[in-house]
């Protein structure tokens, strides 16, 4: 639990492989990890957010957060995203502005810069693949991350 | 009591009355809900608490290869991902002919399936249970959560969160990764852990076990400040049911099933769990899809039971570590000859699992035994295989047939939510009885219902969490859909 040095970038991917679309997320870090993105970028997947993921946004110079969409822009959206205690905070399952709130709280200060790349899916049934749609919505998200993670040095910060 | 019903699981009249849902429930893993029908003088008529839970997934498993299982089921649950695979694992055990495990391989998963029992206790307790118990079930909604926590109590909060952590770390040393491990494997698991690892987990264990014995401290204290609530809240007389021990003692890895009923008298002891379709029958009724289990000597109407901390405590005649073991005679001094049955005692109980947890890791990080390279074991193949284990929420029961080409050919899975099912209905009926019966219903009133619910930390597994997936939403509708009044929170 004290680790000392963290990559500057944190990719933080959620959602259950065994359900359709809910795998895009996963499915994506999948595609970076065989990517050059280098040794300054970190990849990391969990069926969902929870409080303890606070601990893994410290010590970052930046964050994107990596979930499938419900509803929204095709084929993804990419916001910046800030603390906002919303209902989620009492469920097991935190939104990404809900754990920038706990952040908040628990380091007293506000997290590093962080995104929401929130790839549109349709169809979300146990055991089903990956829908049509959805594939070529993770190609576009796959080519638009890899040009934003491009720019990052090989920049590693102390962790206090 | 209402005078005008009396078990409130169906109202005589449903048509003539107003309907209130509470869909989801907020703080418990998935998807569930509580409608309660009233009349218009808000007396209550039947009130019933319907989960969704596991639809299909029996199927989804049923044509894979018997190995792929125990990677496969974690995908059940995104909060106890590590006890399907575990009990999976056990069930393919039997399947591979290796019922008796290398010590190695035991104590790995041991020490995989303690770490699960601690981040899974400290999530409920500081994140989902604290806001209630802290602030109170009718205090400002918008502090009631893990943040205002924070505001009021950051010690509390960051305690929570670390050991949370830390049982996050021991899951990934063992299964190999934080989700999607796989270091258990039919026969034993595929990895030693090295002295480096060991060590990692050394340097912060006993800072574990003392915030657990502070966690336990707190939740007594909570108990012990307001008696008449904590002891009397929701509480429901029922048989209790999990695995001991062969001596008796609390073992949630592995045992024999005990059942004691409603005054804490044992009634069936040393049950092999091979032999749980004889003594476990599941009833369905046509409102829930999630089955009622009962004991199948007692009938679908008395042979209900509860499962989890609360029962375990209570059902095992000591715990092998020391410190836990001082808090259980407290807690059962406290309760006196009889068990208790308030659900709100749970989280003492649950605090106290924690604590045996702790020292559980502990003691198996000091066992040279983990760090061994004998790590599999084969034999006589088998057609079935049951693998149970107790689980954070309670007693979780796998059941595969293979045939001999490896594929899966039966699945049956009982999970410590489904267990609790009846227990649960009627810990909501008991709370709607006393606090919302006759009263205008109000957000503190329902929160009440959900406060009984989340006692029991039921996981209602449903991983799907698609932004836009989980809104919040109380509802008041009259019985032929006309929406009265609503509440949203996306």
């Amino acid at each position: 639990m004290r680790c000392t040095v963290k990559p500057a970038t944190l990719v933080l991917a959620y959602g259950n492989p065994s359900r359709g679309d809910d795998a895009l997320a996963p499915l994506l870090l999948e595609a970076l990890a065989r990517a050059p993105i280098g040794d300054e970028v970190e990849l990391l997947t969990d069926f969902q957010l929870q409080i303890e993921h606070v601990l893994d946004l410290e010590g970052r110079q930046r964050i994107v957060f990596v979930d499938a969409a419900l509803r929204g822009a095709e084929p993804f959206c990419f916001t910046q995203i800030t603390a906002e205690p919303d209902a989620t905070l009492s469920t097991h399952a935190l939104s990404p502005g809900a754990l920038l709130a706990v952040f908040r709280t628990h380091f007293g200060f506000t997290a590093p810069p962080c995104h929401l790349l929130a790839i549109r899916g349709y169809a979300f049934e146990l055991g089903d693949g990956l829908s049509a749609g959805a594939q070529r919505n993770l190609d576009a998200a796959r080519t638009a991350l890899l040009h934003w993670l491009t720019p990052v040095t090989n920049t590693q910060v102390a962790r206090a | 009591m209402s005078p005008v019903s009396k078990n409130l699981e169906t109202a005589a009249n449903p048509g003539a009355l107003r309907r209130v849902a509470i869909d989801p429930l907020s703080r418990v893993e998935g998807h569930g809900k509580v409608t309660i029908l009233v009349d218009d003088a808000n007396r209550i008529h039947q009130v019933r608490l319907h989960i969704v839970e596991f639809r299909g997934f029996e199927r989804f498993i049923v044509g894979r290869p018997y190995w792929e299982v125990p990677v496969m089921v974690q995908r059940l649950c995104g909060i106890c991902p590590v006890s399907h695979h575990l009990a999976a694992s056990k069930a393919m055990d039997i399947v591979v002919g290796a019922g008796r495990l290398t010590a190695a391989a035991e104590k790995l998963r041991r020490l995989m399936h303690y770490g699960q029992i601690l981040q899974s206790h400290a999530l409920h307790f500081f994140h989902l249970a604290s806001p209630d118990l802290l602030f109170g079930f009718d205090s400002d909604l918008s502090r009631r959560n893990i943040v205002g926590v924070a505001e009021a109590h950051p010690e509390t909060a960051r305690h929570g969160i670390l050991l949370r952590k830390f049982g996050q770390e021991v899951i990934r040393i063992t299964a190999g990764k934080r989700v999607h491990g796989t270091g258990s494997i039919p026969g034993g698991v595929n990895k030693a852990m090295t002295i480096a690892e060991r060590d990692l987990l050394l340097k912060d264990i006993y800072e574990i076990i003392g915030w657990s014995r502070d966690a336990v401290a707190l939740a007594k204290k909570l108990h012990h400040q307001n008696p008449a609530l904590y002891n009397s809240f929701g509480a429901v007389r029922s048989k209790i049911l999990s695995l001991v021990g062969p001596d008796g003692a609390m073992d949630l890895y592995d045992g024999v099933l005990r059942i004691r009923d409603e005054n804490g008298a044992i009634m069936f002891d040393g049950i092999e769990y091979s032999q749980y379709l004889e003594h476990i029958e599941e009833e369905v009724k046509p409102w829930s899809y999630m089955k009622f289990p009962y004991l199948r000597a007692l009938g679908a109407d008395k042979g209900w039971y509860r499962v989890g901390p609360l029962s375990r405590v209570q059902n095992c005649d000591l715990i092998p570590t020391p410190l836990a073991e001082i808090e259980r005679r407290e807690f059962m001094d406290y309760s006196g000859a009889m068990p208790l049955h308030a659900p709100l005692a749970f989280h003492w109980a649950r605090m106290i699992e924690m604590l045996h947890a702790a020292e559980t890791i502990k003691d198996l990080l000091h066992d040279p035994a983990i760090l061994s390279n004998d790590l599999v074991k084969r034999g006589a193949r088998a057609s079935q295989g049951v693998g149970v284990i107790e689980a954070p929420r309670g007693t979780l029961i796998h059941h595969y047939g293979v045939d001999e080409n490896d594929l899966v050919t039966m699945c049956n899975l009982i999970v410590s939510t489904t267990h609790n099912n009846q227990v649960m209905n009627e810990a909501v009926r008991e709370v709607a009885r006393r606090y919302l019966d006759g009263r205008e219903i109000s957000e503190g009133l329902l929160n009440h219902i959900e406060v009984a619910i989340r006692a029991f930390d039921p996981c209602l597994s449903c991983a799907t969490h698609a932004l836009g997936k989980m809104p919040l939403a109380v509802e008041l509708r009259s019985l032929d859909g006309e929406l009265i009044d609503s509440r949203t929170r996306d």
